[in-house]
């Protein structure tokens, strides 16, 4: 199994996004994408989703094209998203976002529970409306409405952004989890600590383009790359 | 007659124009929700309902009760099927852009309305009451259609509340109303979603419509005032609130069937449009519509 994005262009009108931008993931594995604000994560993101058109390039999972697809058949695929700001349906209860992940693939009782059970203080939630969550439960929604999926790919999108540490820790082991069960996933991050301990490998992003592509343990030791792409203080 | 029953009389009156009023608006209310785009020719799918009930009537002989069963299922689905038509080839190829959204559909207004003109032409024909039967009051007798209409009305809301809040379609409607983005990436087909949701807003304006004709006859120019009338609802009513809209449609459906029968039907148009700027100036997000994020 394994997502392959081959040399995609992208732009917004006349402003240029992705150039030739390409990454690959495999089951059981966690890539992270490095970069600045505005160097064009979340568009790769979004292009894999299908809600960006690239212009050239190609994006397929396991052979299946899906450069083409349109937007709504690519989460049949068993492709999952969980989008920067966890864009929860915010005035639907916990319950209703579940169903929506769940109804996306028709996944049943088992899966949910599977989830809730990833997340048991969901549970306790069910009823309450999505937006009133903590920021933490919303995230740990905007995960589980993914995982509903039962998804063979999953796009993480600053997952960890504006979390406290004890639910940045439970995001990192629920990631490692679902890397254990053969998952493929794609971590947009842009602090480096976030990243060290889950990533197996490292594509660190400037200005659209996958400048490097390294292993994790490269990075141990030496943030000499880390300095180079995504800026000092990090 | 003394005031008391002349006021029963004017809230019944204005119960039925309200009852009417919430079908069409709610069709407006929820087009403006879920797709974001005001659709102009919304009224002009009232008048199709109208006429197409007529068309579909005359042509059942028999029964008056039979011609009217065949109208209020028939000239709705009929409707749909043309805003369908309407969606698919104007809406979805101009990406359903609010400003071009407006101006499209200000001309498929003219297009329905001249269409209308040329086929139906310009006279005002009556559809016959599908039942005939008066309730007494001790005051006045009362047409008992009128109070059918209220019945009628009074389920198709309840139906709507019901399929918007207890089913999977409904909540499909209302993952894509608040964010059409992400209900992609949960393999919701959004531009369906978006046909769908257009037809049943004409479909509902038209069935208000059938559910009028006994009352008030067809004629090819009927879709202007509850264009109007479904605007002043929806925005006090706030955008998007099923609630809202019935609650608006009520207050404005009233005060317009007793300011219509104490005074002229002119005032409760000026206070009704009044009462629209004011909420505009006051509280622009409606009275029960919640503040953008």
């Amino acid at each position: 199994m394994v997502l392959e994005v081959r040399d995609i262009n992208t732009s917004y009108g006349d402003v240029q996004i992705l150039r030739d931008l390409s990454l690959k993931v495999e089951a059981g594995e966690v890539l992270c994408m490095l970069g600045r604000n505005g160097a064009g994560k979340t568009t790769a993101l979004k292009a894999i989703m299908g809600l960006v058109r690239p212009r050239s390039g190609s994006i397929s999972l396991d052979g299946v094209e899906l450069t083409a697809m349109p937007a709504h058949k690519v989460p049949k695929q068993g492709i999952a998203y969980v989008p920067q700001g966890r864009r929860l349906f915010s005035e639907l209860s916990v319950a209703e976002n579940i169903e929506i992940g769940l109804m996306a693939r028709g996944k049943g009782r088992d899966t949910r529970d599977r989830v809730l059970n990833l997340f048991p203080v969901l549970n306790e939630r069910m009823k309450q409306r999505s937006g009133t969550l903590s920021g933490g439960e919303q995230q740990m929604l905007a995960m589980a409405r993914a995982l509903c999926l039962e998804p063979k790919v999953l796009l993480l999108d600053e997952p960890t952004e504006g979390l406290m540490p004890s639910m940045i820790a439970a995001i990192r082991d629920s990631v490692t989890e679902l890397r254990a069960q053969g998952v493929a996933i794609i971590l947009v991050e842009q602090r480096v600590d976030a990243v060290l301990p889950v990533a197996d490998r490292v594509a660190f992003i400037e200005n659209g383009r996958t400048r490097d592509t390294v292993d994790v343990e490269t990075l141990h030791g030496d943030l000499s790359l880390v300095h180079k792409y995504v800026g000092v203080g990090h | 007659m003394d005031f008391g029953p002349y006021l029963f009389l004017a809230v019944l009156e204005g119960t039925v124009t309200a009852a009417v009023l919430a079908l069409t608006a709610l069709g407006l209310s929820l087009v403006f929700g879920v797709m974001r785009i005001v659709n102009v020719a919304h009224g002009e799918f009232f008048m199709l309902g109208a006429v197409l009930a007529w068309w579909f009537s005359s042509m059942v002989s028999g029964s008056p009760a039979i011609g009217f069963l065949v109208a209020i299922v028939m000239a709705p689905l009929v409707v749909g099927a043309i805003a369908v038509l309407c969606e698919r080839t104007v809406l979805k190829r101009i990406n359903y852009d609010p400003e071009a959204t407006i101006v499209a559909t200000i001309g498929i207004l003219y297009i329905i309305q001249q269409l209308a003109l040329t086929f139906y032409g310009a006279d005002a024909r009556p559809v016959q009451a599908p039942v005939n039967f008066r309730v007494v009051f001790p005051w006045f007798g009362y047409s008992g259609y009128k109070l059918v209409v209220i019945a009628a009305s009074a389920v198709l809301l309840l139906a709507t509340w019901f399929v918007l809040t207890r089913t999977r379609f409904g909540l499909i409607m209302r993952a894509t109303q608040f964010d059409s983005e992400t209900a992609q990436a949960f393999a919701i087909p959004v531009d369906r979603v978006y046909a769908v949701v257009f037809a049943i807003g004409a479909m509902l304006a038209a069935t208000a419509a059938v559910l009028i004709v006994p009352i008030q006859q067809a004629h090819y120019l009927m879709g202007g005032d509850p264009l109007l009338l479904s605007f002043i609802v929806v925005i006090i009513g706030g955008l998007g609130s099923i609630f809202g809209t019935v609650v608006a449609a009520i207050i404005i459906g009233i005060s317009d069937g007793v300011i219509s029968v104490f005074f002229t039907p002119t005032l409760a148009k000026i206070l009704a449009t009044l009462l629209v700027a004011l909420v505009l100036v006051l509280r622009p997000q409606g009275l029960f519509g919640k503040t953008p994020r």
